[in-house]
């Protein structure tokens, strides 16, 4: 495998990645305050047109809804916690939550969880290119 | 405008069959759709008709190809899991405008085996296993785990629907499986996504359904004594919610779509005889019985505590095995729970008959979101 360049962001509403400061952007409406991830014109709550501005969005939150996946497809490592957190200041996110023996007695609904940034696993791009993505850990 | 009754509607036994085309398995069950109405496809005005899988390959032209190329226009369908109760709406729709007098509405689907959802795409490296899950086990395992969250319901619980739509299936020939699954088998069965193990998700098979719809000007004619009256016909797509973009809401979509359905109909949730309901994953039904008004917010666990929902009890609900047993091709799964009730209303269900049904509903979800709701009623 060549050697890549990285790390790049797992998605494009991760910011500052290989940098000391990587974080989740969200992507506001100005009108409404919706938050969405990605970049977009328009919002889909208020319909209002080009009012949206990008936000930083918080590095703490708590856990809303989570899956224990135990089969998942060929070459992903199982088991592991898909966890959904609404992020404090707003915003919420899908990811792995790290850290925690995957048990539903480990697992607290509404639970404190802190947004880290690692690398991705050790996966890979056919460039070799590596990747930092974002997960959930309980609140230090 | 016209009211809208069915007048034929029938389903292949759901199966696999990888000898058969989608076109084939279409046509088998639109000429028990035709047999059952005393029509032939020369006497079809429209064909509505609903897949997946081969969405933009002219599923109904080839199905006509197989049975009769009559010229009608033809309509193919694509909504998700909704893509048949689509197609069978479509169907209605055409009669209600007053353009149709008999048309035919068919779904069909031939399905792999395994996961669906999560496949990632675009470029960089699979994000599964990293960002959480996109499998269907899991998403509707988040699903269930926000009800278990709000109201407290258990492992336990969910896995009864299971225990339930398996035993009922048991009553069910066209039931893709016949087999008791009593609760320590199901909550000990392979775990796919906590808490819905192997024989809570449903089961990938090959099916077909198909329908014929008429005007009240041609029911008269034909005779009503099996006909069943389309009450209403609903679509919804996913309302705005905060979490949307993380975590599909299968819950508000539904809402408003019942909402919009008891009013069409005139009728409430405490009429209704029977439910087919979208049970993709056992986490699912426990929603629904709320989302429909069955039992008020937080009283599902209890409805499937105390049987409200088995054969035999208030309101049974997927009497015939539901998605979980008696399969879900996904295109024929909307076609196929209107044959279900229907089947009920005429009393002609034979050992699952749910006694004195004169009211049914049916429901389905397509992820992305699309909710389909159809209330039938028995006419004679």
């Amino acid at each position: 495998m060549a050697d890549g360049q990285g790390p790049l962001p797992i998605v494009d509403w991760l910011k500052g990645a290989g940098t000391d400061d990587p974080y989740v952007e969200g992507q506001k409406c100005g009108v409404c305050s919706a938050i969405f991830l990605g970049e977009r014109s328009h919002c889909s709550k208020c319909g209002a047109r080009d009012q949206i501005a990008p936000t930083r969005l918080g590095n703490k939150g708590k856990l809303y809804s989570y899956s224990i996946v135990h089969r998942s497809f060929p070459g992903i490592d199982v088991p592991y916690i898909s966890a959904i957190v609404d992020l404090e200041g707003g915003g919420t996110l899908k990811g792995n939550l790290i850290n925690v023996d995957p048990k539903p007695e480990n697992i607290e609904f509404d639970m404190p969880v802190d947004v880290v940034f690692d690398d991705a696993l050790g996966r890979k791009d056919q460039d070799g290119n590596s990747y930092i993505s974002y997960f959930f850990q309980p609140a230090a | 405008m016209s009211d809208v009754y069915i007048m034929g509607v029938d389903m292949i036994k759901f199966g696999r069959f990888p000898e058969k085309t989608v076109p084939e398995l279409g046509a088998e069950a639109t000429l028990m759709a035709l047999d059952d109405a005393g029509l032939t496809i020369q006497d079809m005005q429209a064909m509505y008709c609903g897949n997946l899988g081969q969405a933009n390959a002219m599923v109904g032209q080839r199905v006509l190809q197989q049975i009769g190329q009559t010229g009608i226009g033809v309509v193919n369908c694509a909504n998700a899991c909704a893509t048949g109760a689509t197609a069978f709406r479509e169907a209605w729709m055409s009669i209600k405008a007053g353009v149709n007098d008999v048309v035919l509405a068919v779904g069909v689907e031939q399905m792999g085996k395994g996961l669906l959802g999560g496949g990632g795409g675009g470029t960089g490296i699979p994000k599964e296993g990293l960002l959480g899950s996109g499998t269907m086990p899991a998403v509707f395992a988040e699903a269930g785990m926000e009800h278990a969250r709000n109201h407290g319901t258990t492992f336990e619980q969910f896995a009864k629907v299971s225990v339930k739509n398996h035993h009922h299936s048991t009553l069910n020939p066209k039931a893709m499986y016949q087999i008791e699954t009593p609760l320590e088998t199901v909550m000990n069965a392979e775990m796919i996504s906590y808490p819905n193990t192997k024989l809570m998700c449903s089961v990938n098979v090959d099916g077909a359904a198909a329908a014929v719809l008429v005007s009240e000007k041609k029911a008269k004619e034909m005779g009503m004594a099996r006909a069943v009256k389309v009450r209403a016909s609903i679509l919804t797509s996913d309302p705005y919610s905060d979490r949307d973009l993380v975590m599909p809401d299968v819950n508000a979509v539904t809402r408003i779509a019942a909402k919009q359905a008891y009013e069409m109909a005139g009728v409430g949730p405490e009429d209704v005889n029977l439910v087919e309901l979208h049970d993709c994953f056992a986490t699912a039904e426990i929603l629904h019985y709320e989302n429909l008004g069955l039992c008020a917010d937080g009283e599902a666990g209890r409805m499937i505590d105390e049987g409200e929902v088995a054969l035999g009890g208030r309101v049974p609900v997927n009497v015939s095995g539901g998605l979980l047993s008696k399969g879900h091709p996904l295109g024929a799964t909307g076609i196929a729970n209107i044959y279900e009730v229907s089947t009920h209303l005429r009393g002609e269900a034979d050992k699952r008959q749910v006694k004195d049904a004169r009211i049914g509903m049916t429901h389905v979800i397509g992820l992305g979101s699309a909710c389909a709701i159809h209330i039938l009623e028995k006419v004679a």
